[in-house]
């Protein structure tokens, strides 16, 4: 499968981000919670999590159970368990490292509810490539990029972190 | 033909749970991470996921059983699906209908899955086989063949406990003869590489051949459980009392009834199982049953995840390949 490694470097976007998040909560509060999402938006989370020091612990999530396209493409096999600190009236920033239709993130909401009331949440995403189905944008975002037709964008890591632009095409083949 | 064949889909996925016997390996570990990833919903306040929404799931129940049909039902239940509980040994064929008129009504009903209980054994493989193909059979049961849910969550439960089979020595012991979940589980500890499978009972309550499928088999109690890191008691069944199969029940207790000084023979940090419900002072005693090696009700906590992911893995499979037919 041919990939081609864009030049966008993720730790530096993260930081971006972490001085966007900095800006808009209180990083210092207790009742601020990171969680990313299986697998892309949870090594972004942890980053984060570092960056921002927060007093909270790192909460994960897998939407596997709760994806809208269960019966076309089936159950994922490896389905990671959600870890989550209390939600309860907390403010959640929800992680994800490339935003595309906005389903994940739909998901990954309706899964959040299932633990508990959120005061807030804000989505923080790395990379956003429009062309969204849902009515879902992202408060945060590392960077912003335009796809070809066919074309996909996707994060290796965790250690290093790299973003690399893909023909579905190809990778079906 | 492989036993299994019939329960997977082109793709090689799951679509009917029929038995354990010929399953891959691959296949019955990734049934162990899935109800592993479901135990985790289960300690939520809402412990429902919206997988198997609008589908309907339908609990066939030709032979009663209280405790299996509630644990499919909470299953489903917490997969979002719509259930449907039928009596049939108090309802339709006992009015006349024929097993496949049941069958042909509750597919023009729509229905997506059939769980099925049946005293006969091969019932849940032929209803496979009769059905239209896009429903889901999952077996709770059939005669003596095999119980394979509750052979997973067994399966579930030793590996939490152990953290794998690879070094395990595992005696199953009781009325080997009669149990489709002892025939279940030595098809899955030997796929899923378990180093020895011993079954342990009186004569009359061993088929003649079990070695044939890689097991060793002993009379002797305490010669049996010498070691072994699990112990599996089987529940009897009075009738077998009856039917002279053995002397009594406390002559049995004397001799197979699993007691604290019976379990010193075990590898002391060994496991003790029972798929319930249990004949306290028949099949075990009760120190033992509520004693620190018991993981007796982590087995039944560990029942409604594992058929979670056995139903939402089969109904994966099913509409994966009804969509590749369809495209």
């Amino acid at each position: 499968m041919a990939t081609t490694q864009s030049n966008l470097q993720p730790t530096a976007l993260i930081s971006d981000m972490a001085n966007a998040i900095r800006n808009q909560v209180d990083t210092n509060s207790n009742d601020v919670i990171i969680v990313g999402i299986h697998t892309g938006g949870a090594w972004v989370a942890q980053t984060l999590h570092q960056e921002l020091k927060l007093n909270t612990e790192l909460g994960l999530l897998d939407i596997s159970f709760y994806r809208d396209d269960f019966t076309q493409k089936g159950l994922h096999p490896e389905v990671k368990s959600s870890e989550l600190p209390e939600v309860e009236g907390k403010t959640i920033i929800l992680v994800d490292d490339v935003v595309m239709s906005g389903r994940t993130i739909r998901a990954a909401m309706n899964e959040l509810f299932d633990y508990g009331r959120p005061q807030k949440i804000l989505l923080a995403c790395l990379i956003d490539v429009g062309q969204r189905d849902l009515p879902i944008q992202p408060d945060i975002i590392g960077s912003q990029i335009e796809l070809q037709a066919k074309q996909r964008v996707k994060l290796s890591g965790p250690d290093p972190l790299q973003l690399h632009l893909m023909n579905i095409e190809e990778k079906r083949s | 033909m492989n036993p299994s064949e019939i329960q997977l889909n082109q793709e090689g996925r799951l679509k009917h749970f029929l038995t354990t016997e010929g399953l891959s390996q691959e296949i019955l570990t990734e049934i162990l991470d899935t109800a592993d990833s479901f135990i985790g919903t289960q300690a939520r306040s809402v412990k429902t996921v919206p997988l198997l929404r609008g589908k309907t799931v339908v609990n066939l129940f030709f032979e009663n059983s209280t405790r299996t049909r509630s644990t499919f039902e909470l299953a489903a239940k917490r997969l979002s699906a719509n259930i449907l509980n039928l009596d049939i040994a108090r309802s339709a064929t006992s009015k006349g209908e024929t097993l496949m008129d049941t069958l042909w009504n509750l597919e023009s009903m729509y229905s997506d899955m059939f769980v099925v209980r049946h005293a006969d054994s091969g019932a849940a493989h032929f209803i496979a086989q009769h059905i239209t193909p896009n429903v889901a059979v999952i077996n709770a049961g059939d005669g003596r063949h095999a119980h394979p849910t509750q052979a997973m969550l067994d399966m579930l439960t030793i590996r939490r406990e152990k953290g794998s089979f690879k070094d395990l020595s595992v005696a199953i012991v009781g009325d080997i003869l009669h149990s489709r979940v002892a025939r279940s589980q030595i098809h899955a500890l030997k796929t899923l590489g378990a180093r020895e499978v011993r079954v342990v009972g009186p004569n009359t309550l061993l088929p003649h051949d079990i070695e044939s499928l890689g097991v060793r088999a002993f009379n002797n109690l305490k010669q049996g459980l010498k070691g072994v890191d699990v112990i599996i008691m089987l529940r009897l069944q009075k009738e077998r009392m009856q039917n002279a199969l053995l002397p009594s029940e406390s002559e049995y207790y004397k001799l197979f009834g699993l007691t604290t000084d019976k379990l010193a023979y075990a590898h002391p940090e060994a496991i003790v199982m029972h798929p319930g419900p249990i004949n306290r002072g028949v099949e075990i005693e009760s120190a033992v049953a509520d004693g620190p090696q018991s993981v007796i009700l982590k087995q039944v906590s560990n029942g409604i995840p594992m058929r979670m992911a056995v139903m939402a893995m089969a109904m994966s499979g099913q509409t994966q390949e009804l969509a590749q037919e369809e495209g």
